[in-house]
C-alpha cells in the first residue's frame, strides 16, 4: 500500500512542488468547470452534434484556432517563466530541471501545437471559400487531421503534471535523449505526441493539395488562384516531403527507447548524426511551412487594405516555389559547427543566402502593391506594416547567420535566438494575428474591436521588440541558449531584465487580444454584408458566417481577384439571376474521427508509459475504426432547395 | 509611426555599442565575440563586420521605401475618392529587385567561401603546403557530464575544466564527447565546434597574447550545462613551457578513482594530473 | 461518399463506358490522386529509411554483419513470391475491367496466398536471426535492418488485412464504382509494395551479401 502511494505520488508528481500543485489545481477546477457548464446548459448534445463530429471545414478551421490560442497561452506561459527565470543572475526561481523541461515544452509547443495548428486553421477558413467550392476533398479525414491534432496536443500538455515533460529541447538531440541519460517518460512524450500530430498533418497536406488541384470552380486556373490559396498549394507540397522524414527520425529513436534498438545511441554502432540529419531535412522545410502561408495572409491583407491588386502576381508565385525548392537544400545550415568539411559548409551557406532573393523579391512586391494604393490601418493591416520591418531583421540576421564562419560565433547562442524570434513571431505570430483580424467576421459573424486591436498591437509589437532586440547584443556577449541561470559579473543581467520586460510586455498584448474575443463576442460590430473590408476573393462573397454549403451556385470565375471583379460588373456570386437552385450533396457528420483519435492517444499512452496491453488495446481500436469506415457505403446526404432557398432569401441573395 | 524611429535607433544604438566594445576597457571579457584575441576569431568577427554592413545597408534602403510608401499613400480624409490604379506589375523594377539581391548574396558568398576553406587550416600556414610555420600543440577534448577534460598527449598532462595554452602559437583542438554533444566555445579565440561521441573534430585556435579567456559548451547537454565553463589561460611560450614541467614534476597522476569520478555525471572544481591514463 | 465537390457540377456523373469504373464520376477521381500523394509521402518515409539503413550499414558493433547473416535461398524465395503476386494482382484488375467478379477474386486470393508466403519466409528469417543472436538491440546495423524491412513487411500485412475486408464488399455489392475505385486503389498499393521490395532486394539483400 505504502509503495503504491509513493508510486502514485511520484507519478503525478506531487513530489515537485508548488508549481505543480498549483498546476494541478487550476487544470481540475477548468475541467470541472467546463464540465459543470456543459451539463448546466445541456450542451453535450450539442457539443457532439454541432462540434466533435463535425466535417465542416469552417468549423474545423475554428476549432484549430481555439486550440492554437489556448497552446499559444501554453507556450507563452513558458516563456514568461522563462524570461522571469533569467531576469538577473543566479536566480532561483525555477531548478534547473523545471527550466530544461519548460524551455523543451515552450519551443515544440510554439512550433508544432501553435503554429501549426493556426496555419492549418486558416487553411481550412479560407481555402475552400476562395476556390469557390463547398468543402475540402476529403472532409472525413480533415477531421481525423484535427482530432489527431488535438489528442496528440492534449497528451504533450499532459506531461507537465503526469510524468514529467520532456527536457531534450525541442530539437530533442540524442544521445542526450537516450534512456541512458534521459530516463522516465518525458522523451517518449515528445516523441509520441509529435507522431500522431504528424500522421494529421500529413494527411492535411494531401487533403488540401488535391483540394486546389481539382476543386477550384470553373474559371479558376492555377494563375487566378488567390496568394494565400497559392501559398497553402506550395506549403502541402513541403509537408507532403518534409513530414515523413520526421515521423521516421522520431520513430527510430522511440524504438531506440522502447524497444533498446541503437540508432542513436553512444553504444552499439549509433550514429546521433543521422538524427540530426533527418530531424533538419524536415526541420528547416517546416520553418517554411509555418511562413509560407503567413506570407500569402500578407499578400491578402495588403491588397485588400491597400485597395489594390497584388503588385507582380506571377514573381509572387514564383518566389514561393523557389522558396519551396531551396528550403529542401539548407538543412546543413542548423549545424555548420558538427564538422562538416570547407565544401559542404560553402554549398549550405550560399543556397541558404539565396533564399534571401526570392524573399526580397516578395518584400518588394508588398512595398509596390501598397505604393499609389490607399493604405487603411485597420488592425489586420497594422500587424501586415509591421511584419515588414521586423521580418526584415529577422531575415537580415538569417543571412548573416548563414556565413558558416560567423556561424561558428553565433550558434546556439542568443543571437539565434533572437534572429528566429524575429522571423517566427515577426513573420508568423504577425500573420497569424493579421489573419485573425482579417478573418474573424468570416468565422463569427462578427468583427474583433479595432480600438482594441490597436493596443494589441502596439503594446505586443514594442513588447516583441524590446525582448528580442536585446538578445542580439546577448548573443554577441556570449551567452548561449537553454542555460537556466548565469553568475553575475558578465555584463548580462541588465539586457536579460530588459528584455524580460519586453516579453511581459506581449504577454500583456496577449490579454488585450483575448479580452478582445471576449469583449467583441458580446458587443462587437455584427457583420450583416459578409464582405467588411471590401475584399477581393470569393470568400467574401457569402454571408458571414458562410453557410454549410458555402455556396449555393458554384461561381464562375473570369479572373483574378474574382469577387472585385464580380463587384466592379455588378454580378451576383449566384450568376444571373433565375438559374434554378439543385439539391447539395454534402458529406455526413460522423464521431468516428474523434473516437479513432481517442484510440490514438490511448496507444500513444501506451508508448510513452510502455504499457503494452493498453498500446495493444489503442492499436486494435484504431483498426476496428478503420474497418468500420471501409464498410461504410452511405455517409452523405443533399440539401433540399427549399431549404437553399431559404438561406439565400435570408441572406439578401435571391 | 513612432516605433520604427525606436527600430532606427536601436540599429544605432548597435553600432554605438559596438564602438564602445571595441575601444572600452575589458571588452574582451563583456563582449568576446566582437573583441576578437586571436586570428581564428578576427578573421569571424571581420566576415561578421562585412556582412552587418551589408545587411544595414539592404536595411536602410527598405526602411526609406517601406516609410516613404506607407506615409505618402496613407488613407486621409481627403483622399477619400481616390481610386488606387490596378497595377499588374512592373517587369524592369521585378528584375531590379531580383538582380540587386543577386549581387549582394555574390558579394557575401566570395568572402564566405574564401574564409570557410581558411579556417580549416591552421593559423599561421604555408599557404603552398598548408603546412604550419613554426610550432603546433595538440590537445584533446573530452566533453564529460558536465565538465572539460583536456589531454596534452605529447606532454602527458591532463587538466579538468581549466586549459593552459602558448600564445601566439596555433592549437590543435580535437574534439570529442564521452556522453551527450556539447559545443566547445571560446567566444573571445574563435567559434564553437561540436564534440560528439565516437567522433574526433578538429578546431584551430590562437591566442595573440598571453591571458585568461572564458570558453562554455553552447549545446545543451542536461542538468548541469549551465555550469559547464572552462578557462582557458593564453601563457607566454616560457611560461607556458615552465608550467608543463611543473605539472609533470608536482602534480598527483590520474588515477582510476579519479577518473572514475570525473566521468560520473555531476560537477567538480578545476583539477591537474601529470598522466592521461588512469593507473 | 462523404464529399461536397460532386455538388460542383450538380449531381453524380452518369456511367461512362470509355472510363474504367473505378475512375467514374468525380469522387473517385479525387481518392486516386489523392492515394498517389499517398504512396509518394510513404516513398518519402522508406527513403528516409533507406538513408538509415546505408548510414548503418557497417555500424555492426561486433556483432553479425549482412554477409553473415543473409540468407540467399531465403531472400530469393521471397522476392519470387512477392513478385508474382505483383503479377496476379494486375490479373485481378484485369478481371474486374471484364467485370468477371469471380475470377477476379480468384486472383485476389492468389496474391493474397503469395503474399502470405512472403511474409511467411520473412517472419522465418527473422526468428532464425533472433535464435543466432541477431536481435534488434544487437547493433545500429541490425537495427537498422529490421525496421527497414520490417516496415515493408508490416506495410504487407496491412494490404493483406485491407483486401479481406474488400472481397467481403465485393462479394456483397459486386463491381460498381465504388468497389472497382478500393480494388484499384489496393492494387496500386500492392505494386506500390512490389517496387519498394525491389529496392530492400537491391540494397539490402544482394548489396549485403557482397559488402
Amino acid at each position: 500500500m505504502h509503495g503504491v502511494v509513493n508510486w502514485a505520488v511520484h507519478f503525478f508528481m506531487l513530489d515537485e512542488g508548488p508549481l505543480i500543485w498549483l498546476s494541478d489545481f487550476l487544470i481540475i477546477c477548468a475541467s470541472l468547470g467546463i464540465l459543470a457548464v456543459l451539463t448546466k446548459f445541456r450542451l453535450w448534445k450539442w457539443l457532439w452534434d454541432e462540434w466533435l463530429t463535425t466535417v465542416d471545414h469552417k468549423k474545423i478551421g475554428i476549432m484549430y484556432m481555439i486550440a492554437a490560442i489556448l497552446m499559444l497561452f501554453r507556450g507563452g506561459t513558458d516563456g514568461l517563466l522563462m524570461r522571469a527565470q533569467l531576469a538577473w543572475p543566479n536566480m532561483h526561481f525555477l531548478n534547473a530541471d523545471h527550466y530544461d523541461q519548460i524551455f523543451t515544452t515552450h519551443g515544440t509547443i510554439m512550433i508544432l501545437f501553435m503554429a501549426m495548428p493556426a496555419i492549418i486553421g486558416f487553411f481550412n477558413v479560407a481555402v475552400p471559400l476562395q476556390i469557390g467550392c463547398r468543402d475540402v476533398a476529403f472532409p472525413y479525414l480533415n477531421a481525423i487531421s484535427f482530432w489527431l491534432f488535438f489528442f496528440a496536443a492534449l497528451l504533450f500538455n499532459l506531461s507537465f503534471v503526469v510524468g514529467g515533460s520532456p527536457d531534450g529541447g525541442w530539437t530533442s538531440y540524442p544521445p542526450y535523449v537516450e534512456n541512458q541519460f534521459d530516463p522516465g517518460p518525458g522523451e517518449n512524450y515528445y516523441l509520441v505526441a509529435l507522431s500522431i500530430t504528424g500522421i494529421g498533418t500529413i494527411a492535411t497536406g494531401i487533403n488540401f493539395l488535391v483540394t486546389i488541384l481539382r476543386m477550384r470552380a470553373p474559371g479558376m486556373t492555377f494563375m487566378r488562384l488567390p496568394m494565400f490559396t497559392w501559398s497553402v498549394f506550395v506549403t502541402s507540397v513541403i509537408i507532403l516531403f518534409a513530414f515523413p522524414v520526421l515521423a521516421v527520425a522520431l520513430a527510430l529513436l522511440l524504438i531506440d527507447r522502447d524497444f533498446g534498438s541503437h540508432f542513436f545511441t553512444v553504444d552499439g554502432g549509433g550514429a546521433p548524426m543521422q538524427y540530426v540529419n533527418l530531424f533538419w531535412f524536415w526541420g528547416h522545410p517546416e520553418v517554411y511551412i509555418v511562413i509560407l502561408p503567413a506570407f500569402g495572409i500578407f499578400s491578402e491583407v495588403i491588397s485588400t487594405f491597400s485597395h489594390k491588386r497584388i503588385f507582380g502576381y506571377s514573381a509572387m508565385v514564383v518566389s514561393m516555389v523557389a522558396i519551396a525548392i531551396l528550403s529542401f537544400i539548407t538543412w546543413v545550415h542548423h549545424f555548420f559547427t558538427m564538422g562538416a568539411g570547407p565544401g559542404v559548409n560553402s554549398f549550405f551557406g550560399v543556397s541558404t543566402m539565396a533564399i534571401a532573393i526570392p524573399t526580397g523579391v516578395k518584400v518588394f512586391n508588398w512595398l509596390f502593391t501598397m505604393h499609389k494604393g490607399r493604405i487603411e490601418f485597420k488592425t489586420a493591416m497594422l500587424w501586415a506594416i509591421g511584419f515588414i520591418p521586423n521580418f526584415l531583421i529577422g531575415g537580415l540576421t538569417g543571412v548573416m547567420l548563414a556565413v558558416p564562419p560567423a556561424d561558428y560565433q553565433y550558434h546556439n547562442s542568443y543571437f539565434l535566438i533572437a534572429h528566429f524570434h524575429y522571423v517566427l513571431i515577426g513573420g508568423t505570430v504577425f500573420g497569424v494575428f493579421a489573419g485573425l483580424y482579417y478573418w474573424w467576421p468570416k468565422m463569427f459573424g462578427v468583427l474583433l474591436n479595432e480600438k482594441l486591436g490597436r493596443w494589441h498591437f502596439w503594446t505586443f509589437m514594442i513588447g516583441f521588440n524590446v525582448c528580442f532586440f536585446p538578445q542580439f547584443f546577448l548573443g554577441f556577449m556570449g551567452m548561449t541558449r537553454r542555460m537556466y541561470t548565469y553568475p553575475a559579473g558578465y555584463g548580462w543581467g541588465v539586457v536579460n531584465l530588459i528584455s524580460t520586460i519586453g516579453a511581459f510586455l506581449m504577454g500583456v498584448g496577449f490579454i488585450i487580444l483575448v479580452y478582445n474575443i471576449l469583449w467583441s463576442a458580446r458587443y462587437g460590430e455584427r457583420d450583416v454584408t459578409g464582405d467588411p473590408w471590401d475584399g477581393r476573393t470569393l470568400e467574401w462573397a457569402t454571408t458571414s458566417p458562410a453557410p454549410h454549403y458555402n455556396f449555393a451556385i458554384i461561381p464562375t470565375v473570369k479572373g483574378r481577384d474574382a469577387w472585385w471583379l464580380m463587384k466592379q460588373n455588378g454580378e451576383s456570386i449566384n450568376g444571373p439571376k433565375g438559374v434554378p437552385f439543385r439539391p447539395i450533396h454534402m458529406p455526413n457528420n460522423s464521431g468516428r474521427p474523434f473516437i479513432m483519435s481517442l484510440f490514438f492517444f490511448i496507444l500513444g499512452a501506451g508508448f510513452v508509459f510502455q504499457w503494452w496491453i493498453l498500446a495493444i488495446i489503442g492499436f486494435v481500436g484504431v483498426l476496428v475504426c478503420m474497418a468500420q469506415r471501409s464498410f461504410e457505403y452511405d455517409d452523405s446526404h443533399y440539401i433540399p432547395v427549399e431549404e437553399i432557398e431559404k438561406t439565400e432569401a435570408a441572406a439578401g441573395r435571391l | 509611426m513612432k516605433p520604427k524611429g525606436r527600430r532606427v535607433g536601436g540599429l544605432i544604438a548597435l553600432i554605438g555599442f559596438t564602438v564602445l566594445a571595441l575601444t572600452g576597457c575589458d571588452s574582451p571579457k563583456y563582449w568576446p565575440v566582437l573583441s576578437p584575441q586571436g586570428p581564428v576569431a578576427r578573421s569571424e568577427y571581420y566576415l561578421i563586420i562585412y556582412s552587418f554592413i551589408l545587411m544595414l545597408l539592404v536595411v536602410l534602403a527598405v526602411f526609406i521605401l517601406f516609410f516613404w510608401v506607407i506615409i505618402k499613400y496613407r488613407a486621409r480624409p481627403d483622399n477619400a475618392d481616390y481610386v488606387p490604379p490596378e497595377i499588374e506589375g512592373n517587369a524592369k523594377l521585378e528584375t531590379l529587385w531580383t538582380v540587386i539581391p543577386i549581387l549582394v548574396v555574390i558579394a557575401l558568398a566570395i568572402p564566405t567561401v574564401a574564409v570557410t576553406y581558411k579556417l580549416v587550416y591552421p593559423p599561421k600556414v604555408e599557404a603552398a603546403t598548408a603546412k604550419v610555420v613554426g610550432k603546433s600543440i595538440t590537445i584533446d577534448v573530452i566533453s564529460e557530464q558536465w565538465k572539460w577534460v583536456f589531454k596534452y598527449p605529447a606532454q602527458n598532462i591532463e587538466t579538468v575544466n581549466y586549459v593552459n595554452i602558448p600564445a601566439g602559437v596555433p592549437v590543435d583542438f580535437e574534439l570529442t564527447s564521452s556522453g551527450p554533444m556539447n559545443t566547445f566555445w571560446v567566444p573571445a579565440l574563435g567559434g564553437m565546434e561540436f564534440t560528439m561521441p565516437h567522433m574526433n573534430l578538429k578546431l584551430w585556435l590562437e591566442a595573440d597574447h598571453p591571458g585568461s579567456y572564458l570558453g562554455r559548451s553552447a549545446q545543451y547537454s542536461g542538468r548541469g550545462f549551465a555550469n559547464m565553463t572552462f578557462t582557458v589561460n593564453a601563457l607566454s611560450p616560457t611560461d607556458f613551457e615552465n608550467w608543463v614541467k611543473s605539472v609533470q614534476q608536482t602534480a598527483p597522476k590520474l588515477t582510476q578513482q579519479a577518473a572514475a569520478q570525473i566521468n560520473k555525471p555531476g560537477l567538480i572544481g578545476k583539477l591537474t594530473f601529470s598522466s592521461t591514463t588512469p593507473e | 461518399m462523404s464529399n461536397a465537390h460532386t455538388a460542383v457540377h450538380g449531381e453524380h456523373h452518369p456511367v461512362d463506358p470509355n472510363v474504367p469504373l473505378e475512375y467514374q464520376g468525380e469522387e473517385n477521381s479525387l481518392r486516386v490522386i489523392g492515394f498517389w500523394l499517398f504512396l509518394a509521402q510513404d516513398m518519402i518515409l522508406f527513403s528516409s529509411l533507406f538513408a538509415t539503413y546505408i548510414v548503418m550499414h557497417g555500424r555492426v558493433a561486433g556483432g553479425p554483419t549482412s554477409q553473415e547473416l543473409f540468407d540467399v535461398t531465403g531472400f530469393t524465395i521471397e522476392t519470387i513470391a512477392l513478385l508474382f503476386s505483383s503479377f496476379t494482382c494486375g490479373l485481378a484488375t484485369y478481371e474486374m475491367r471484364r467485370g468477371h467478379r469471380d475470377a477476379m477474386i480468384g486472383w485476389i486470393l492468389v496474391t493474397m496466398a503469395l503474399g502470405l508466403v512472403f511474409l511467411g519466409f520473412e517472419v522465418t528469417e527473422f526468428i532464425h536471426n533472433v535464435g543466432e543472436g541477431a536481435t534488434l538491440q544487437r547493433s545500429g546495423f541490425l537495427s537498422a535492418f529490421y525496421i527497414l524491412v520490417g516496415t515493408h513487411g508490416s506495410h504487407v500485412t496491412v494490404g493483406l488485412l485491407w483486401v479481406t475486408l474488400l472481397i467481403f464488399q465485393l462479394l456483397r455489392r459486386g463491381i460498381t464504382p465504388v468497389t472497382a475505385r478500393k480494388v484499384f486503389l489496393w492494387s496500386i498499393y500492392w505494386h506500390f509494395l512490389d517496387a519498394v521490395w525491389i529496392f530492400i532486394f537491391t540494397v539490402v539483400y544482394l548489396t549485403g551479401k557482397v559488402i
